[in-house]
């Protein structure tokens, strides 16, 4: 039987230290961007208006998808629609086969990820190289990302440098960041001058100009796309947006809430193939429109991957990308997991604490945690989980949904775990086994709140401290 | 028709997506929800005191280099005080064509792959970021600020906007083939989170605000 989140997470959790480290590190760029998003006087207002453009999107999305189909073949782009991953790799490979292409390079796009797009390509012996450097390095490793912003933020840069030793030829024992990255510069730029097509994905389409934009810090995207002879963009149905001038309130909110930058190094806008050049891009829907059909879930469709929910998640932080199973991992993983397939999947809405901090940090705000919850009745009531896990998420559904209950229930619980910590620390809690209980923080949300709302208004663009920072505050470099 | 013509006319229908992309608009059609209005997006007058200042600022700190300068004689001292070993250079900005060294041929973009130094110029910066915009247009290659070591912008201060969002007003319904926003140099920190300046594209990038 494939290994379930609690499993996997068990896994990852036999190194306390890489835990710990892993914990650290996602929770430093989190405050990178709690800081970016102070610096916004308007952060909120910017969130609401980017939510209601996506509300927008999905109540229009037939109409956008074909304002900007038109609008796209006008610019001379061929446009291609994919119906699922398998039609999306087919065409992919047919646009290849014209060209009598067998090697490309591949910049970061989650869709050809969930598609599976590089097993596919391989199978029919093709050669694809992942231009990211994060990505590369999980490539070379033959592992998938562990996170949609930072691929390998699980390596550790020793790790790094033994791969490259192996790989690329670096001398052994070199794990300095800057000498590595130099090395696959040197690498990945005899790639970008050889290879005749390349791949890129989408982080907004515009309906109204049919040209779509491509963000990255380190300009692979752009090294692949315009010295080919072939570009070939691979979006989901979801990416539109309405105007170009929307694109604003979405390039102020998506790299503050990825990383802290002000914006990404690179924000390309691409329009029209150059001379010479042809582009292509696939539309892929993928259960997109399955999900749009859930009232409950279709909120989801508005995520602009900006992993924000990642870095703040505790349970990601201390289980890895890689439990989730998913080529999108995290809280908002595990909603868009099991409308894909619900089976395989079914674990996932549990890897949560429901503590609502990835609700808090949204761009777009998505209500992440309350469509966790959601998940976890429909998959009970379909009979995909299993009896223990039922019983036990009926005495919460009980508490959540009676607020005096869940008063004491967080009381009762910040009281456990400081004075008899091993009721909640044993076996049979599976989300604290090898691994000592957080401390509980003074007091919840609520009671801060309480003691705080007649005093000065306090920003409250993420700022809720019901969860537990990483014990230590070492910031790495 | 034999059968191997019509197999391969059934693949070429089903590659251009003819019976999916019915299927998927369809689809959404039917499961796509009651139309919610579109929003008027604001301007959000940005506070600050000097968009040159906050510019300048925003830019130092994710890795470029901001100079005021009166005129092009200026930007022409500095970029050759501070590019000496720079064997190609290529300006696509008349003012500064003097500077141009070495090859300065743009037919194949594969040819500019050592250019050391590219000198372009932009329209339009963002405060906000520290982000200048650019389209092809004003670049006779696409790839030419990114596949430069080095990379130099011209930006007029009256071109300074506060925002995004003045940016995008000033953009309008501009038809570029592509166009870009660049703030800083090419980076990664997906190594332990060590920022290292240099990814793919430009170890460097020096804006000029003139005027
Ligand atoms: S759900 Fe929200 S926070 Fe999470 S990746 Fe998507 S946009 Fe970012």
């Amino acid at each position: 039987m494939k290994k379930d989140h609690a499993a996997l997470a068990d896994k990852f959790n036999q190194d306390e230290p890489r835990v710990d480290w892993h914990d650290e590190t996602l929770w430093w760029i989190r405050q990178k961007r709690d800081k970016a998003a102070f610096g916004i006087p308007e952060w909120e207002e910017l969130r609401e208006t980017a939510s209601r453009i996506k509300f927008n999107v999905l109540s229009n999305l037939s109409q956008y998808l074909e304002q900007f189909e038109k609008a796209a073949l006008d610019n001379g782009v061929q446009v291609h629609w994919a119906a699922d991953g398998e039609e999306h790799n087919r065409i992919v490979h047919s646009i290849l086969q014209k060209h009598g292409v067998d090697r490309l390079v591949k910049s970061k796009s989650m869709l050809t990820e969930e598609c599976h797009l590089n097993e596919y390509l391989q199978e029919h012996g093709v050669e694809v190289i992942d231009t990211d450097l994060g990505e590369r390095i999980v490539q070379l490793a033959k592992e998938p990302p562990s996170h949609i912003v930072l691929p390998c933020i699980h390596w550790k840069k020793e790790e790094i440098g033994e791969l490259f030793h192996q790989h690329l030829g670096t001398p052994k024992g070199n794990a300095d960041p800057q000498y590595l990255t130099n090395a696959a510069r040197l690498h990945l730029r005899e790639k970008f001058l050889t290879r005749k097509l390349a791949i890129t994905g989408v982080n907004f389409a515009v309906a109204e100009t049919g040209e779509m934009v491509v963000c990255t810090n380190e300009g692979n995207a752009d090294m692949g796309a315009h010295l080919a002879d072939v570009h070939i963009a691979c979006m989901g149905i979801e990416k539109i947006i309405p105007q170009r001038k929307h694109l604003g309130v979405f390039l102020r909110l998506l790299a503050r809430s990825a990383t802290g930058q002000p914006i990404t190094t690179y924000s390309s806008h691409f329009k029209k193939p150059r001379k010479g050049q042809e582009m292509h891009i696939v539309l892929v829907d993928n259960g997109r429109s399955r999900q749009l059909g859930r009232p409950e879930f279709r909120n989801s469709l508005k995520c602009i991957r900006c992993g924000a929910c990642f870095n703040t998640c505790p349970v990601y932080r201390r289980s890895g990308g890689h439990s989730y199973h998913n080529a999108v991992a995290g809280p908002i993983g595990a909603i868009l997991a099991p409308n894909l397939d619900m089976k395989k999947n079914a674990d996932l809405p549990f890897a949560s604490t429901l503590c609502g901090s990835c609700s808090n940090v949204c761009p777009v705000k998505i209500d992440i945690h309350d469509q966790l919850y959601k998940w976890r009745q429909v998959l009970v009531k379909d009979g995909y989980v299993s009896s223990a896990k039922a019983a036990s998420m009926k005495a919460m559904a009980a508490t959540l949904s009676n607020p005096a209950l869940f008063k004491i229930a967080g009381k009762l619980g910040r009281w456990t775990i400081k004075h008899a910590p091993f009721v909640v620390n044993n076996g049979l809690n599976p989300w604290f086994k090898n691994r000592e209980m957080p401390e509980p923080p003074k007091e919840s949300f609520r009671e801060w709140y309480q003691k705080n709302r007649s005093g000065t208004p306090q920003p409250s663009a993420g700022r809720e401290p019901q969860y537990k920072e990483p014990s230590k505050s070492k910031i790495p470099h | 028709m034999s059968a191997n013509n019509k197999s391969m006319n059934d693949l070429n229908s089903s590659l251009r997506g003819g019976g999916s992309r019915e299927r998927i608009l369809t689809a959404v059609k039917k499961n796509q929800p009651e139309l919610m209005t579109l929003p008027v997006v604001k301007n959000f007058p940005q506070g600050f005191s000097s968009p040159v200042e906050k510019f300048s600022e925003v830019l130092k700190g994710i890795g470029g280099s901001v100079y005021e300068v009166a005129n092009y004689t200026e930007v022409l001292h500095i970029l050759t005080a501070n590019f000496p070993g720079a064997n190609r250079i290529m300006s696509t900005v008349q003012e500064l064509s003097s500077i141009n060294k070495g090859d300065t041929g743009y037919e194949d973009p594969h040819s500019l792959e050592d250019v050391d130094l590219a000198v372009i110029s932009s329209p339009l910066a963002v405060a906000e970021n520290g982000a200048v915009w650019t389209m092809d247009s004003l670049v006779p290659q696409r790839v030419l600020p990114f596949i430069c070591q080095h990379l130099a912008v011209i930006v007029n201060k009256e071109n300074l906007v506060s925002s995004m969002h003045e940016a995008y007003d000033k953009i309008g319904n501009a038809d570029y083939g592509f166009g870009v926003f660049i703030a800083g140099p090419s980076k990664t920190a997906d190594i332990e989170q060590s920022l290292v300046l240099g990814a793919h594209g430009p170890k460097s990038m020096t804006v000029f605000l003139i005027g």
